[in-house]
């Protein structure tokens, strides 16, 4: 399409308006621009760098202005050079050009104001009911769309000194690589508004009056501004609303569901401390110690930036999973019923961090595998981490794709009940002892999952009581390891394909390993070493199943019903609280 | 085990050429292998119900003839080193790739009689390997795009290579040795099936 169809007017009194306005007309399919001072946190960081060479480069000249009476002795190195040492501000004072200097000061900083601006003003988004879409760039135009039916989820995040003045990033979470739509930066309240707006409209849910309850929760600052405000004192409310914010604590919408889990500080600390990065600490430690009394006692000095770099990485995954809240929230516009089976799928709010806080919204089926891991070091404490595959829209070298596949970062067994029953919410309850009991616990007599055969226990010597699969209607369980304890569980509705695999020495004792193909991330499906016929048999009731449950499940439109045949859904799947989503929707998306 | 030698009879009853998924059979088969290659031992991972597809005969001209011509150019480099700069230690590292490289050609023809696809009522399978063998089921709902490509000797000897994409990077699966003709109506069916069976991610 010509993006030229919607240039916005000049002025930006039309369609267009600034955002700091009330947050409802954002989704109105318009277009929209960000929040006004977005240019400074995005050149920010720029600016601090210029800044920093200029004020370097003219220490000493700042010295003399405040503190003249440091002048003296340095005066006179000066004067013997005679000003030809190349310096500019020299050369400015020597031939009294202050005005010229003044001058062209002020025209770069024009120009910065004016490309911050250009910027800031060909910078638009518009949200309709089928898209995001995202135009950027003066010269060079860009114009991203994504599918609202095919977000993976939105995040909200608010580093530390956009919280200072009340602003977030926004990222709607695409279906690709390098596939995020970031609306950067939106003012709070906006942000939550656009957010559940998104969500709703994603949802598919036709329920108007979600959308009304959803932006009634939030901050009533902004809302209360009347259409003619000028932009600057709409910037400055949203930076008091930010201090009260910040002061008070009152940072999410007050009707924000209870978290499900609590991590104490102290387990926090612990669980960090107890982790597999502290053995290597302990093992360079060592090695560092043996080898200075071996002959070489400089080595003790690499000591040092060890353990700088150890504790630099400690604290910051303990600050980042500070203030951690799951808790399920119905801002997708699903129907609100009690907690409980046969509800409709809810999305789940995932918040964490301390200084740069992170706020996950996951709708229902995004998540395409979970992993509950223990390892040796926390099994005394009976502490447990769960990890996701999920999509997260970023390209692969982004190194902070590993905060979004940590769900729980360290719990007690209840805690990853909870969360488990968020996560998976289609699961029966009959299930859910297979889940817990057997799966996460280890075998135990009765078990009913399919394990390494005695005959290739040499191969897994620890673990082959262990190592072993279940099959449930919706899910693939894979119980994995004696030492660190894993269970994967694998929603059959995003299970991409399946294979099953065989080698030589698997040939001779006929094993085989089958392999759940999902996204990729942390939870690996490959489960080795099983009998070959029982590998074969789940291979193909895998398939069979994973072909089932894709063509019943609708949760890319996870809340799409029609008016007429709401009741109907709501009745079934109340009378069947097996199903692990309504099974209503013969129209799947085209 | 029914592992046809012909291209297929029409009024044989197989699961492969149901009503869903509609290919006329014969162009899939057509100067292709007909008899899937598989290891000796009783463990191994059976054949299966359904009828194989397998590749095209050309394909195992074409992997010789780029093996042997890298064989070639890594040869002449090696006699090159040998005789202008008399560095004979370069025989250590060329001897060990030229072995390699012969001993890819001695079981290439082997390894393309282990390729194998079956079209089934919901889901492509995909079988490949003899020593490590591997198979892949699909459903056909889980395909976001299906690649072909041929290289210059490809399209010299009439075949293609179909790539099979999902959300998932483990899925992989790539059928290398297709006719020509084969490949295009391998991709339109597959095509139109996901289309027809398209669910979220």
């Amino acid at each position: 399409m010509s993006e030229f169809d919607h240039v916005p007017p000049p002025v930006a009194s039309g369609a267009l308006r600034a955002d700091a306005r009330a947050a409802p007309e954002l989704t109105d399919g318009e277009w929209h621009r960000l929040h006004p001072l977005t240019p400074l946190f995005r050149g920010g960081l720029f600016l601090v760098v210029i800044a920093g060479l200029v004020i370097a480069n003219l220490r000493d000249r700042l010295v003399f202005l405040f503190l003249p009476w440091l002048d003296e002795d340095i005066d006179v190195e000066i004067d013997g050079e005679e000003f030809r040492s190349g310096d500019p501000i020299d050369f400015i004072i020597a031939n009294n050009l202050y005005l010229v200097a003044g001058l062209v000061l002020l025209g770069i900083l024009l120009v910065l104001i004016g490309l911050f601006y250009l910027s800031w003003r060909f910078h638009t988004f518009r949200i309709t009911g089928d898209d995001v879409e995202v135009r950027t760039g003066v010269l060079f135009r860009t114009h991203r769309r994504a599918p609202l039916d095919r977000v993976q989820g939105v995040n909200l995040t608010r580093p530390m000194f956009a919280r200072l003045v009340g602003m977030a990033k926004l990222e709607v979470v695409g279906a690709g690589l390098d596939s995020n739509v970031k609306l950067e930066y939106l003012s709070t309240a906006n942000a939550e508004a656009v957010r559940a707006d998104i969500l709703r409209l994603a949802s598919g849910s036709r329920v108007a009056a979600a959308a009304r309850a959803d932006s009634a929760t939030l901050h009533s600052t902004e809302g209360a501004n009347a259409p003619g405000v000028s932009r600057r004192s709409a910037a400055a409310s949203v930076v008091s609303a930010g201090l009260t914010g910040l002061i008070s604590g009152a940072e999410e919408p007050v009707s924000e569901p209870e978290s499900v889990v609590h991590i104490p500080i102290g387990r926090l600390v612990a669980s960090r401390l107890l982790s597999t990065s502290t053995l290597w600490l302990i093992a360079i430690v060592v090695a560092i110690i043996v080898g200075s009394i071996a002959g070489t006692p400089w080595v003790l000095f690499t000591l040092i930036p060890a353990l700088i770099g150890f504790g630099a990485y400690w604290v910051r995954t303990i600050t980042r999973s500070l203030r951690y809240s799951i808790a399920p929230t119905s801002s997708g516009g699903a129907r609100e019923q009690p907690g409980g089976l046969g509800r409709s799928p809810s999305t789940i709010r995932i918040t964490f961090g301390l200084f740069t806080t992170i706020t996950e919204i996951l709708p229902p089926g995004r998540v395409h595998a979970v992993e509950i891991s223990q390892s040796i070091l926390w099994r005394p404490a009976g502490w447990w981490e769960i990890t996701v595959n999920r999509l997260s829209g970023r390209g692969l070298a982004d190194g902070t794709n590993d905060q979004f596949t940590t769900v729980l970062p360290v719990g007690t067994r209840a805690d990853v009940e909870r969360v488990l029953r968020l996560l998976l919410p289609g699961l029966p309850e009959n299930e859910w002892p297979l889940v817990f009991e057997h799966g996460i616990l280890g075998p135990k007599p009765e078990d009913p999952y399919t394990n390494t055969p005695r005959r290739a226990r040499l191969l897994r010597p620890l673990s082959w009581k262990r190592n072993g699969f279940l099959l449930l209607p919706d899910a693939l369980l894979m119980r994995r390891g004696a030492i660190w304890r894993k269970l994967a569980i694998f929603p059959l509705a995003r299970l991409q394909s399946i294979g099953i695999e065989q080698g030589p020495l698997d040939r001779a004792l006929s094993v085989a390993s089958i392999r759940a193909h999902t996204i990729t991330g942390r939870v690996n499906g490959r489960l080795a070493i099983l009998d070959r016929d029982a590998a074969l048999g789940v291979f193909e009731d895998a398939e069979a199943a994973a072909v089932t449950a894709a063509s019943s499940d609708h949760s890319h439109r996870w809340a799409d019903e029609d008016p007429e045949a709401s009741p109907d859904a709501v009745s079934v799947s109340v009378e069947n609280p097996t199903a692990a989503v309504p099974v209503d929707g013969p129209e799947q998306r085209p | 085990m029914t592992n046809s030698p012909e291209p297929i009879p029409d009024s044989k009853p197989t699961i492969t050429e149901s009503a869903e998924v509609p290919v006329e059979p014969g162009v899939l088969d057509l100067d292709t292998y007909d008899a899937i290659r598989e290891p000796r031992s009783s463990g191994r991972l059976p054949l299966g119900d359904g009828t194989w597809h397998q590749l095209a005969r050309q394909y195992v001209w074409v992997q010789l003839i780029s093996t042997g011509v890298l064989a070639l150019i890594v040869l002449a480099a090696v006699l090159l080193v040998t005789f202008l700069s008399h560095q004979w230690w370069a025989w250590i590292p060329g001897g060990v790739f030229l072995g390699i490289l012969a001993w890819t050609m001695i079981i290439t023809p082997r390894q393309a009689r282990a390729y194998g696809y079956q079209l089934r009522r919901d889901d492509l399978v995909f079988r490949r390997g003899i020593l490590w063998q591997r198979v892949v089921a699909v459903p056909y709902g889980r395909m976001q795009l299906i690649d072909i490509t041929h290289g210059p000797l490809d399209r010299g000897f009439g075949i293609a290579q179909l790539k099979l994409v999902t959300a998932a990077a483990s899925t992989g699966v790539v059928i290398p040795g297709l006719k020509q003709e084969a490949a295009e109506l391998l991709r339109d069916t597959l095509v139109d099936v996901a289309e027809e069976r398209r669910t979220g991610l």
